[in-house]
């Protein structure tokens, strides 16, 4: 099997245990709601809210054997990835998957975002079910989601990792289709169709290194060693191409706005979330560690790409007149400031597409959930018909502007880190084309900040409009889902330190690798 | 000369070919019993397959070959055959109870097919295997076709000429194989497949040119494209029990028969033409189709043209196409088992509109077609159909034929489109017809009984309209049996690798 299996310390066999729990518990829990019987439909929803919040729990847990490790008391020649924990059985030897899961520093933090947002989803299901079908099928969808992603950033097998990033296809199309806006189906249907043409391309990649490498083992795969330069080539362009469609990357964002206009609220939040940093982790896991030599050959482009999705989407956003739409865009932009970060192949780069990532997640989460309520109460998601929600409903409008600051990036809130040091990655890496880049990027930044005060000054200032009268006030359920992504926006803006803490030596590791 | 006959080896075709017997002998002498007796049957071939898969023989041996060969391969294809047949029996059991089709004919010819398919299986020679391939089909002509209708009944012609289409093409085909089974042997005088070449010298033109035509008259049995276009008239005009039939074991027996030929002749070009064709046809004509038995048609076209891509490969291919076709057929069988238990005995596979709301009426059902179809479509939760396609293109990707790979890849794609479309129809509400109570104004007291109002309320009607018909218990058991294993299949597909390899 693996080589490098002397170097790990398994964990103990607790913390093995605990590993496969944080898959078994929420999959184990999606089974149960699903065949609970119709008629107890809100108690099933409570049921999948304990099964969130135990895996939430789980997912915490998962960094408590970390507290004594430390990986350069094991030789001369470390394995690039060395996983806190692991777990490994053999399950298709004959298509050469394992059952491989680990967690690492790159890992742990969005494992955990990935369970909270999900329970706060699942609680926010408890108290408000979208129009469109039962709702305990949505949250017994909304448990297999967390499975599928969980899954995708704890695989340390590419096949394996392949099979996780397919399971969220279906069920995140039954989300929007089942339960979302008027124009559903054709959302969902592009949803659908995109993300599985990047999910065939990451198929032909993943078995182009697995035949070349002769194994999937991530741990061993990590830092190219034993490919050539020219599959590394091949399985870059591959790997690149695969998760800018999940991640999005301008041109291939194009199924994000739509799906995000027609998802219901919670449909919104696991995908701007979490789901999206799928797209993000690969091309750092698998991207970057399995084919650093394709990585360095590509990244101009790549971040010229990243560049311009940072610009499109933020001239996009200045000119879009839909509330959702608008913060869809806007995932475009940031998620280009994510990937402008990875393709300068630094660790300050790295390290801020990691806290970007995750400040994103929390951020956008929040956004989305703000804009659903919004739009629940105002039945219009118009920036036109909006405006003076000060006036009506202070709590929110503070609320909102709260959301949209953090998003752009002002310093103290959790946006900051990963787009200023995106930018400051790249003048690190020098040269006309990265010092053009970061200078477009930090244009880019000021136009984020341009639309988003455009969106405030619509929406809360100025006098109370027709639609926003009567607002209802921030029910319990919703100040429950709310404020830990408030607390935890603030928290990381004033400590990136919390995503970052672990992430030193698993980053150096992968630049180590590069050429 | 006399040989001696291993019937230890032979044990399987007795048990299919008794079966039967059995079953005409019980029609004539008792006219019932028939049905269960033919379940049993192929369950005793099962069970002769596992226990020759396990002390594997061979008989009909000449100086070095043998003419029947038992192997890990032949096994599993051979339980796939019972196997099927038993379920499709299953499936027809209403239809055969109320008098729509005649029972005892009914399960003498399906049984014989299911001979036909061991012959396959074991097959050890080129004469054998065509043989085999002929048993198969042969009963299938008359399958087609066979319908009884009741005194009143509107008589319809569709499963009459159904079965003349398939008749006239199957015929031409296997004339098209035998003409190359004998150019093959004029060129290099062998039939045994363990030592078929392809000829050298002066013959090799002759040998390629009969290895072609092997090729293109199996290909019209899987329905490779552009060979293919009797096969969705041909499942739509049938009985939808038969045409699940038609599409996993008579496929199959196709599928086998061309992975004996391309594993030994240079082929490959032909199959790779074959396969692009094949599944990109057969996508992109399954988005356009609005009928169930149709749609499911097409898209079998398609997924031969998967198979076919592992195929061309060549022997390197093979032990992947034949995995595939295993996943493939098992994730059929469920998506026709599970149309003909929303249709009832009586129905043909109806309009895709028919579907609509169908998954919310029954919703365990509808939960089997969206697995059956997810596996299809090669996506979670149908892990089977996914392992399926990640064999196939890794297959083709350690075979360097990466382009083809990414060919099947794209037409994954196309065929979500249509997949997905019918999985969502099952989960749309049905369309509005007449006034919710709730949304009438409250009658003025002064007025009632003045005018009389009519007004329905769409959930009643619909309700009224589609009563929600109780599933036979032998198609409720096949659906779950067929369920059961596709889920396990899933989770654990080295059991079909092992199997494969022995």
């Amino acid at each position: 099997m693996t080589p490098y299996r002397d170097y790990v310390t398994s964990g103990g066999s607790l913390a093995q245990v605990l590993l496969i729990a944080v898959l078994a518990v929420p999959a184990l829990g999606a089974l149960v709601v699903a065949l609970l019987p119709a008629r107890i439909d809100r108690g099933a929803r409570i049921v999948a809210m304990v099964f969130a919040a135990v895996t939430f729990v789980l997912t915490a847990l998962l960094a408590m054997p970390n507290a004594d490790y430390g990986w350069f008391a094991y030789g001369d020649q470390p394995p690039a990835l060395l996983p806190w924990i692991d777990v490994s059985a053999s399950w298709v030897p004959s298509l050469g998957v394992d059952f491989h899961l680990g967690v690492d520093g790159i890992s742990y933090p969005l494992v955990v975002l990935t369970g909270l947002l999900t329970l706060l989803c699942c609680a926010y299901t408890v108290g408000k079910v979208p129009d469109g079908g039962r709702g305990r099928t949505l949250a017994a969808l909304l448990l297999v989601l967390e499975v599928g992603i969980l899954g995708t950033f704890l695989a340390l097998d590419l096949v394996l990792f392949f099979i996780f990033f397919e399971v969220v296809l279906l069920p995140m199309y039954a989300v929007i289709a089942g339960w979302g806006g008027p124009d559903r189906r054709r959302a969902a249907r592009k949803f659908v169709l995109y993300t599985l043409f990047g999910s065939l391309l990451l198929l032909l990649g993943v078995f182009t290194v697995v035949i070349a490498a002769g194994t999937g083992d991530l741990m061993a795969l990590t830092g190219g060693t034993g490919l050539s330069r020219t599959v590394q080539c091949t399985a870059f362009a591959l790997f690149a191409v695969a998760f800018a469609v999940k991640a999005p990357l301008w041109p291939l964002h194009t199924w994000l706005p739509d799906a995000h206009t027609e998802a219901p609220t919670v449909g919104s939040v696991i995908l701007a979330g979490v789901l999206l940093k799928m797209g993000t982790y690969g091309l750092i896991r698998v991207g970057v560690g399995v084919a650093p030599l394709g990585a360095a050959w590509a990244a101009p482009v790549l971040g010229v790409l990243a560049v311009a999705a940072i610009l499109v989407g933020s001239l996009v956003c200045l000119r879009q007149t839909e509330l959702k739409r608008l913060i869809a865009y806007s995932s475009v932009g940031h998620m280009g400031f994510v990937l402008l970060g990875i393709a300068t192949l630094t660790a300050t780069g790295l390290q801020a597409a990691l806290v970007g990532n995750v400040a994103h997640g929390v951020i956008t989460g929040l956004l989305f959930f703000l804009a659903g309520a919004i739009k629940d109460r105002a039945h219009t998601g118009a920036l036109a018909d909006l405006g003076g929600l000060r006036e009506t409903a202070p709590r929110l409008a503070g609320l909102l502007a709260f959301a949209s600051i953090a998003s752009l990036g002002l310093p103290g809130l959790a946006g900051f880190w990963g787009e200023a040091f995106a930018v400051v990655a790249a003048t690190e890496r020098g040269g006309p084309l990265w010092i053009t880049l970061a200078v477009l990027a930090a244009i880019g930044g000021a136009l984020t900040a341009a639309y988003f005060l455009r969106l405030l000054r619509r929406v809360t200032h100025g006098p109370a409009s027709p639609a926003v009268a009567g607002f209802a006030g921030i029910t319990r359920p919703e100040w429950l889902a709310w404020s830990p992504l408030v607390l935890l926006a603030l928290a990381i803006g004033l400590v990136p330190a919390l995503v970052l803490a672990a992430t030193a030596d698993p980053v150096a590791a992968l630049t180590g690798a590069l050429p | 000369m006399t040989q001696t006959v291993n019937h230890f080896a032979l044990f399987p075709l007795y048990a299919a070919g008794g079966t039967a017997l059995l079953v005409l002998v019980l029609e004539l002498a008792f006219g019932r019993f028939v049905l269960p007796a033919g379940i049993a049957g192929g369950l005793v071939t099962i069970g002769g397959a596992v226990a020759l898969g396990l002390r594997p023989a061979s008989t009909f041996c000449g100086a070095e070959h043998c003419s029947w060969v038992s192997g890990p391969q032949a096994a599993v294809v051979a339980v796939l055959f019972a196997a099927l047949t038993i379920g499709v029996l299953a499936l027809s059991a209403p239809a055969l109870r109320a008098g729509i089709a005649p029972a005892g004919e009914f399960c003498f010819l399906l049984v014989s097919s299911m001979a036909g398919g061991v012959v396959i299986a074991y097959a050890g020679d080129l004469i054998t295997l065509i043989v085999g391939l002929e048993t198969l089909t042969l009963p299938l002509y008359v399958l087609v076709g066979l319908r009884r209708f009741a005194p009143r009944e509107r008589v319809t012609t569709t499963g009459a000429s159904a079965a003349v289409t398939f008749f006239l093409v199957s015929v031409i085909s296997t004339a098209i194989a035998l003409l190359g089974a004998a150019l093959l042997f004029a060129s290099t005088g062998m039939l045994h497949l363990a030592v078929l070449t392809g000829g050298s010298g002066p013959l090799a033109p002759l040998g390629a040119v009969g290895a072609a035509l092997l090729v293109i008259g199996f290909a019209f049995k899987v329905a490779a494209v552009p060979l293919h276009a009797w096969a969705p008239a041909t499942y739509d005009g049938s009985p939808v029990p038969v045409a699940a039939y038609l599409s996993t074991a008579s496929k199959l027996g196709g599928v086998v028969a061309l992975a004996a030929i391309v594993q030994r002749l240079d082929t490959g070009p032909l199959v790779a033409v074959l396969a692009v064709l094949t599944m990109t046809v057969g996508n992109l004509v399954a988005l356009r189709q609005t009928r169930t038995v149709r749609l499911l048609a097409w898209s079998s076209v398609a997924q031969a043209g998967y198979i076919l891509a592992a195929l061309a490969v060549g022997s390197a291919g093979v032990p992947a196409a034949i995995a595939y076709a295993v996943f493939f057929v098992v994730l059929e069988f469920v998506a026709f088992a599970v149309v003909v238990a929303l249709r009832g005995p009586d129905a043909d596979g109806g309009e895709l509109a028919d579907l609509r709301g169908l998954g919310r009426r029954q919703p365990w059902l509808g939960a089997a077609l969206v697995l059956a179809l997810a596996g299809l479509a090669g996506l979670p939760p149908g892990l089977a159909g996914l392992f399926a396609k990640v064999t196939v293109v890794a297959a083709l990707i350690n075979a360097g034929w990466g382009w083809l790979a990414a060919v099947v890849a794209l037409n994954a794609l196309i065929a979500l489109a249509y997949y997905v479309r019918v999985a969502a129809l099952l989960y749309t509400r049905p369309e509005p017809v007449g006034v919710h109570f709730a949304d009438l104004p409250a009658p003025e007291p002064a007025t009632t009984g003045s005018t009389v109002t009519a007004v329905a309320d769409p959930e009643l009607l619909q309700a009224a309209t589609h009563p929600r018909v109780p599933v036979p218990r032998p198609v409720a058991a096949a659906v779950a049996v067929a369920v059961t294993v596709t889920v396990v299949l899933g989770f654990a597909p080295q059991w079909i690798f092992d199997a494969l390899l022995g």
